[in-house]
């Protein structure tokens, strides 16, 4: 063969386990006393692993994006779109074929949170049933009379009857007996963007914790990474926990980008500890965590964990109140919705940041949160299939 | 019979080297493996000797793999023993774990990252470990060193899964089908690195379907089809055995036999398809 190097003596005595004699070159007994320490932490298999994560999500730009990007645009969407303007414009049609009608519109148009249309029958009927008005004004023949036309399960269509039909009685000289005056408010806090805020956290923290480690356990198993690596001494702890630990990293980073926009561009209140948030954050990072291990623990294609992922997220994209609240739920389904943990992480956040509450104050949440995490963890560690 | 008695003593030399040192790097006893339908190996017997380069050869679907897999500890067998460097994975894995080289035929390492950072992970697992750099010297990919796996050509992802086999300071190397898909440069550059790890007094045993490449390389080879083992000697020993006038008219003939034509008259010319 084309190796120049001559074959070295054969040692005879045994290596370090002194267990089975075969044989060790020169070189690598001295390695044998290379000490462990000489690596040093960098060098540890648990930082390498982190590392790994570190660099396998940092060069996945569509990673990367949905995580940080991603909410920031939707809060920004959302909060542009659900911004305090004022009360709504309601939209009323008035029909013109009858004769009283330039009396009704005039009265109408004094009210300046009503926009008349005026429109013939036939386009009157088609305004209506395309919603583009949420009520109909139709002046009839007999004098001081008018009917409306509005669909009673709309809850605009019955706020606009009521207020048409004020314009409509003051206009013909009806007087209030009592002298009203209004004073407005605005409470940061109870708006749109507060409510979304602390729902999008939640949403994301679930999000990253089982896209991050479902998708990477699963991708490493079909590509027989798992299997390669199952060959080595590697700690299969350290595995798992390195998947953690790059989590509780990222964590950090998306709660500040995504609260500080929040608190910044929209004045989102942070009214309690702060402490007590990240504690939150990270506790509900690490149950879902276990959630995503058990996603992955068992599939063998990425096609497949996809499906497991949506069927466990979806439900609590619905119900959880990320977008709207929980409550419009029905009663009965209330205590199963609680105990779902991107409802506690949700309510735990509001409660913490909308609120001001204390520790103590979410402690069910809490619980909730910690028993989903043991749970799932221990069923995934049990279920999780290493080749 | 005087003579066949002396005969005993003065066989080849790697038939002395295991009756003097009785240390084998592999044993393997009875080994049995089903699948569902299929059984893979069917009661297999294998003596791969320390300091050998041994070649476990068979038509696709014969066990290899799943024999391979057995012994490195990735796959429990059915029932049979099985010994590496006098060790056992059921009582012993993570002693065997330090001692093994393993690369798997099918394994895709993350693209994300680079030549660099894969050995450092993988060598951060061993506890005495080769150099990162000297390694990737002996896998030529120097010039590779920072770009990423998933930028590397076919016989670079091979060289540098070898060299994740390597960074662990191995005592016995596992190479299932090294040099399948290589061009003839990247297959002679692997060869090199084989013939050098054995150079150091250690054993490799790899499958191959290059009967030219098992003749090069392998002391001993074993040929086994479904599931049982039909051939084993060095290779000259099994082309000796090999009448070539007997061998069947399409065959090109030759002086003397071929490798490749004791591995066809053994396993026969039907089609293999996994």
């Amino acid at each position: 063969m084309s190796d120049p190097q001559p074959l070295p003596a054969k040692p005879a005595e045994s290596p370090k386990s002194g267990r089975v004699p075969f044989p060790l070159t020169d070189e690598q007994r001295a390695r044998e006393h290379l000490p462990l320490k000489r690596r040093g932490f960098r060098n540890s298999s648990m930082v390498q692993l982190t590392l790994v994560r570190f660099r396998e999500f940092i060069r996945e730009p569509e990673a990367v994006f949905w995580t940080f990007i991603f909410p920031i645009l939707l809060a920004a969407g959302l909060g542009i779109a659900f911004r305090q303007r004022g009360p709504d414009k309601v939209q009323v049609g008035a029909v013109t074929s009858a004769p009283g009608s330039a009396v009704v519109i005039q009265s109408l148009k004094k009210d300046s949170t009503l926009v008349i249309t005026a429109y013939d029958d036939s386009a009157a009927a088609r305004a209506l049933r395309t919603g583009k008005v949420a009520l109909l004004v139709v002046p009839t023949a007999v004098k001081d009379s008018v009917t409306y036309v509005y669909d009673r399960g709309r809850s605009d269509a019955v706020n606009a009857r009521v207020m048409v039909d004020r314009a409509v009685q003051t206009g013909a000289g009806r007087t209030d007996p009592v002298r009203t005056t209004d004073s407005y408010v605005t409470e940061a806090g109870s708006r749109y963007i507060d409510f979304l805020v602390p729902g999008l956290l939640g949403m994301n923290l679930m999000g990253s914790s089982i896209w991050g480690l479902g998708f990477a356990i699963v991708t490493a198993r079909s590509k027989k990474l798992l299997k390669r690596l199952m060959a080595t001494p590697m700690s299969r702890a350290q595995y798992l926990m390195s998947f953690l630990a790059s989590r509780l990293v990222f964590l950090v980073l998306e709660v500040i980008t995504l609260l500080g926009f929040g608190h910044l561009a929209f004045g989102v209140p942070l009214r309690g500890s702060l402490v007590t948030l990240m504690l939150v954050c990270v506790l509900g990072a690490i149950s879902f965590g276990g959630l995503g291990l058990l996603t992955a623990s068992r599939a063998k294609t990425t096609e497949a964990v996809s499906g497991i992922m949506n069927f466990i997220m979806l439900p609590m994209w619905i119900f959880s109140g990320v977008f709207f609240s929980s409550a419009n739920f029905p009663r009965v389904v209330q205590p199963f919705i609680r105990l779902l943990p991107l409802t506690a992480v949700n309510d735990a956040l509001r409660a913490n940041m909308l609120e001001g509450a204390s520790f103590a104050g979410i402690t069910p949440q809490l619980l909730v949160i910690v028993v989903w995490g043991i749970v799932s963890f221990f069923a995934a560690l049990k279920l999780f299939r290493w080749r | 019979m005087k003579l066949a008695a002396a005969h005993c003593y003065t066989e080849t030399p790697s038939t002395m080297l295991a009756t003097e040192n009785s240390t084998l790097a592999l044993r393997v006893q009875g080994l049995r493996k089903a699948y569902k339908d299929v059984i893979a190996v069917d009661g297999l017997d294998l003596e791969v000797r320390v300091g050998e380069c041994f070649g476990l050869l068979g038509p696709n679907g014969a066990g290899k793999t799943t024999t391979i897999e057995i012994c490195e500890g990735l796959l429990p067998a059915d029932s049979g023993n099985v010994e590496v460097l006098g060790r056992r994975w059921e009582s012993d894995a993570a002693d065997l774990r330090e001692l093994l080289g393993i690369q798997l035929q099918d394994t895709q390492l993350s693209e994300k990252l680079t030549v660099d950072e894969t050995l450092t992970l993988f060598q951060s697992f061993y506890r005495n470990p080769r150099d990162v750099g000297e390694v990737i010297d002996v896998v030529e990919l120097g010039e590779k060193r920072s770009s990423r796996v998933g930028t590397l050509s076919g016989g670079q992802k091979q060289r540098l899964a070898v060299a994740c086999a390597l960074v662990g300071n191995p005592q016995l190397l596992f190479l299932d089908e090294p040099t399948t898909g290589l061009d003839p440069q990247s297959r002679r550059q692997m060869w090199d690195l084989i013939a050098q790890f054995q150079a150091e007094g250690r054993t490799i045993v790899l499958t191959t379907h290059y009967m030219e490449e098992a003749e090069r390389l392998c002391d001993r080879v074993a040929i086994v089809d479904h599931g049982h083992l039909i051939a084993l000697g060095s290779p000259q020993e099994l082309m000796d055995s090999i009448d070539v006038s007997n061998l069947p008219p399409p065959e090109p003939r030759k002086t003397s036999a071929t490798l490749e034509d004791v591995f066809v008259s053994l396993t026969g010319r039907t089609l293999r398809d996994e």
